[in-house]
């Protein structure tokens, strides 16, 4: 007989899975983009434009989900728009891991006039609308895959902050930091050794939820025109370019959404079934 | 004619140990019965098994729960509870949590009575008012008007008392109604209960560890020992000569105010192996049978 | 009393607050490569004319300087003047303001309402398949963004079955009699049901695209929330004075419930709002966010001022309502 306990475990087991197990596909996809994409995701063929994928009549043979209205083959780019993707959520979300979870750990851990100034930065930074702000700092920075990684870290560390900043504080007036402060440990060194490893599965999960985060900025930055300015495929430019001809080749648009969509779905479950594991209640 | 017949009521922990053990007891209709036992010994289940608000990690096995002469336990779920809802009540233990904190006191004593029994809402507001006065509550209006955190504990548990007497049901859960309270308040808390339920006439199931209260309030008692009745007779036999060894144990142990000297006497060891086997005995046959 | 005394130290961190912003922004697009001015002139324009259009909207001076003259500005309520369209800044951002204001009622709207029903039906239906399916509807909602949402519900209303508008505010051959921009209210108010429909049609997707992550934490956090409520005395005494389980989650726990889940919801109404500049240019829905957009595309100093000050405004606006509801539905906080 099923009990609440043992369904929970077992969700968060296939959750686990088949979240990593996208997340592995598309690594494999990524990185061997060269040598398994069928075509040249660049080469145009304007004889060729606007296939429907293979199951469509009409369509194109080797060409199997269809190509956009200058002739390139939609799977191709998809795989190297993966690629994009990844370093994206990788960089990205790594670095403002590191950044904003080490100002939150030092603003909550050692209070004082340094949280003081971090809470109010947070504050003022959760005023602007993050996407504008994304937008801004493109502008600022002129496209290309850095300034994108730049703006992500500068947009969301307040997220890691914020949160790992509040742990941090609870953590901080536990007795097992007092006891290493009188054993002699120095503040700093109190911090990284014993409230770290307490925090660090949170940040994990953050770290996750923030990777999809990194990859739908890229994509709506590339949207609206501003990531890469070259027609190196990302899956947010095959999208604003679907979108033009959304009645008349629906399938330029549906298929980068798609790896999208299944993407960021992946990223933010693999968060919660490793939250879920790291919950020792459910141990 | 017993208003409350519980018939052979077994409990148990969902895929889990029995917390009841073919309970029996009776109450008759005006009568107050106590059930003591110590903590863990089952006697707030029963209570919750009667007003059908037993907590959903728990099932019944076997019994019969006879209310004014139906068995509630087999009706559908919608009839026993409309059934509780009018002829019973309970007064709860904690009345820093049995008051819902989001609305005045006045609705929480007067809304079952409109909506379920179908009063007009000024003539629920007047009993409300005439119960409030009867538990000694100064100025009933304001206190209607008032949210539950604004009043002490002591005037919280009046005001369940008084609320538990509104639809003036045949039968009252008490489920150890003074724990929770200072011992200087449990004195007139206990005269208030009595008092109403003589007045009233309802009977009273009084669920309480408390040796003494039971003397003071009860005319017949239900001793349990881990779900299992060892002992129910009238109190004036009990005090004067309890059959069961474990009862005369418990009773043993009773402080004596009178004689601080007298030293206390906890349940020796002896008695509770000796009971404690009696419920091995006991699950023994219910699984062979 | 109490209300007073919040509303005051409100005010003086939301000066800080502004303050900075005002800052940051300011200095940020100072920084940004691209001369509006040369953007807005016809190729082949000299030195001369650039220099001068430089000096008219007061670009040639340091910046520390052309900052005191826009502060000063505000002070008296001028934003400025828009590079672009040569208008004033508050006008303009005060004009596609109400447009923005209803798209992001009308997902708020949506979002308690799916978000409480679905709370309700998994409370219900607790412990069963009833709450498993919930959580797993809830669980991807939650986990999608609004800009994904949009492209999908603009692929599956908008092409597939083709029931929605899937651009624009409003169809453009009509003809509005409105006075305000507030043109959802003001069709309501005016009882022309036509035009409140046609605009509706061209809303509900860009609202719900927004509305859906903010109705799954609504419907896990409010579903929670009642779980633990339903475990509390005064919810086991109602049941035994003969109400139904419906009756009792309702009334019984449900005000109680809504309390915790009204802070995070306030807080995620600001991202809903934040959501709103790319939701606006996907719909291309005539809003503040889509102007946002432009105005950083073609450099437009200050109106993208205008609009980032005007959101910052907005979101403070927001938490100070949350609050203030928050100590209007405690009872225990209005007789501190």
């Amino acid at each position: 007989m099923l009990d609440g306990r043992s369904m929970i475990r077992r969700r968060a087991g296939l959750r686990l899975w088949l979240s990593a197990g996208w997340l592995g596909a598309l690594g494999a996809a990524a990185l061997l983009a060269p040598w398994i994409a069928p075509h040249d995701p660049l080469a145009q063929d304007l004889f060729l434009g606007r296939m429907p994928p293979f199951w469509v009549a009409g369509a194109e043979p080797g060409y199997w989900l269809g190509t956009d209205s200058l002739g390139r083959d939609v799977l191709s780019r998809i795989l190297y728009g993966a690629r994009v993707a990844l370093l994206v959520a990788l960089a990205a979300g790594g670095i403002s891991c590191l950044v904003g979870a080490t100002l939150g750990l030092l603003a909550g851990f050692l209070r004082g006039w340094f949280d003081m100034i971090i809470s109010r930065l947070i504050d003022i930074w959760m005023a602007f609308p993050p996407v504008l702000f994304a937008i801004l700092l493109i502008a600022v920075l002129g496209p290309g895959l850095v300034s994108i990684i730049i703006a992500v870290v500068v947009i969301d560390w307040t997220r890691f902050a914020r949160v790992v900043r509040s742990e941090a504080m609870l953590q901080g007036v536990m007795d097992y930091v007092a006891s290493a402060r009188v054993a002699g440990a120095g503040r700093i060194g109190t911090m990284i050794r014993e409230v770290l490893p307490n925090v660090l599965p949170t940040i994990v999960v953050l770290l996750t939820l923030e990777m999809g985060i990194a990859v739908i900025v890229e994509a709506i930055l590339s949207f609206v025109n501003l990531s890469i300015s070259t027609d190196d495929p990302t899956w947010g430019g095959m999208i604003a370019e679907g979108r033009t001809s959304i009645h008349q080749a629906w399938w330029v648009l549906v298929f980068p959404l798609i790896a999208l969509f299944l993407t960021v779905l992946a990223f933010s479950q693999l968060g919660e079934g490793l939250k879920d594991r790291f919950d020792p209640v459910l141990r | 004619m017993s208003f409350l017949s519980v018939r052979n009521l077994s409990v148990r922990l969902k895929n889990g140990p029995p917390l009841l053990r073919r309970v029996s007891l009776d109450v008759a209709a005006g009568e107050v019965r106590g059930l003591v036992g110590e903590s863990g010994a089952g006697k707030s289940m029963i209570g919750k098994a009667v007003l059908g608000i037993l907590p959903p990690s728990v099932e019944i096995t076997e019994g019969e729960i006879f209310v004014g002469g139906t068995d509630l336990l087999r009706l559908p779920p919608r009839e026993s509870r409309r059934r509780i809802g009018a002829s019973c009540a309970l007064i709860p233990q904690d009345p820093l949590t049995a008051l819902n904190p989001s609305h005045r006191i006045g609705p929480q004593i007067t809304n079952r009575l409109v909506d379920i029994l179908g009063w007009t809402r000024s003539a629920a507001e007047a009993r409300a008012r005439d119960l409030l006065a009867e538990v000694q509550i100064a100025d009933p209006a304001r206190v209607l008007r008032s949210y539950p955190h604004e009043l002490s504990g002591g005037m919280r548990q009046r005001i369940l008392i008084a609320s538990a007497f509104a639809a003036e049901p045949k039968l009252i859960v008490a489920d150890e109604p003074t724990t929770a309270l200072d011992v200087t308040v449990q004195k007139q808390i206990l005269k208030l209960i009595a008092g109403m339920q003589a007045r009233h006439g309802t009977a009273l199931l009084f669920v309480t560890h408390d040796l003494g209260v039971v003397s003071k309030v009860c005319q017949r008692l239900s001793v349990l020992y881990s779900g299992m009745v060892v002992e129910d007779s009238t109190v004036a036999d009990f005090f004067a000569a309890p059959r069961h060894p474990y009862s005369a144990a418990l009773l043993a142990a009773m402080p004596k105010y009178t004689d601080p000297d007298a030293g206390l006497h906890p349940v020796p060891d002896a008695e509770i192996d000796a009971v404690r086997a009696e419920v091995t005995a006991f699950d023994r046959r219910a699984a062979r049978g | 009393m109490q209300i007073l005394r919040i509303l005051c130290l409100r005010l003086a961190t939301t000066l800080v607050t502004l303050a900075g912003v005002a800052v940051i922004v300011f200095f940020v697009i100072r920084v940004v490569p691209g001369n509006p001015i040369a953007m807005m002139l016809p190729p082949g324009a000299t030195e001369a004319d650039i220099a001068r259009l430089s000096a008219l909207y007061g670009l040639d001076k340091p910046m520390v300087t052309q900052f005191g003259i826009w502060i000063a500005g505000v002070v008296q309520g001028d934003f400025g003047t828009s590079i672009t369209t040569r208008q004033p800044v508050l006008d303009l951002v005060l004009g596609r303001l109400p447009a923005t204001l209803e798209l992001s009622i009308m997902a708020l709207v949506m979002a308690v309402l799916l978000g409480g029903l679905s709370a309700l039906i998994g409370t219900r239906g607790r412990g069963g398949r009833t709450e498993g399916a919930i959580d797993v509807v809830n669980g991807m909602a939650l986990s999608v963004p609004d800009f994904l949402w949009g492209l999908v519900l603009m692929l599956v209303f908008g092409v597939l079955f083709p029931v929605f508008h899937i651009s624009g505010r409003v169809t453009p051959s009509l003809d509005l009699p409105f006075v305000t921009d507030f043109y959802l209210f003001e069709s309501l108010l005016r009882l022309r049901f036509d035009l409140w429909a046609d605009l509706v049609a061209h809303m509900f997707m860009p609202a719900l695209a927004l509305a859906l992550p903010l109705a799954a934490i609504i419907g896990q956090l409010l579903k929670q929330s009642l779980k633990e409520t339903m475990n509390l005395d005064y919810v086991t005494l109602a049941r035994t004075k003969g109400y139904g389980e419906t009756h009792v989650i309702m009334r019984e726990a449900l005000r109680n419930a809504v309390l915790p889940t009204l802070t995070l919801v306030g807080v995620q109404f600001t991202f809903l709002i934040g959501g709103t500049v790319i939701i606006e240019r996907l719909f291309s829905y005539e809003g503040l966010g889509n102007m946002a957009i432009d105005a950083v595309i073609n450099r437009d100093l200050p109106l993208i001022q205008g609009i980032v000050i005007l959101f910052a405004v907005i979101f403070i606006a927001v938490n100070l309502i949350v609050d203030l509801l928050y100590a209007v539905l405690n009872p225990r906080l209005r007789h501190a």
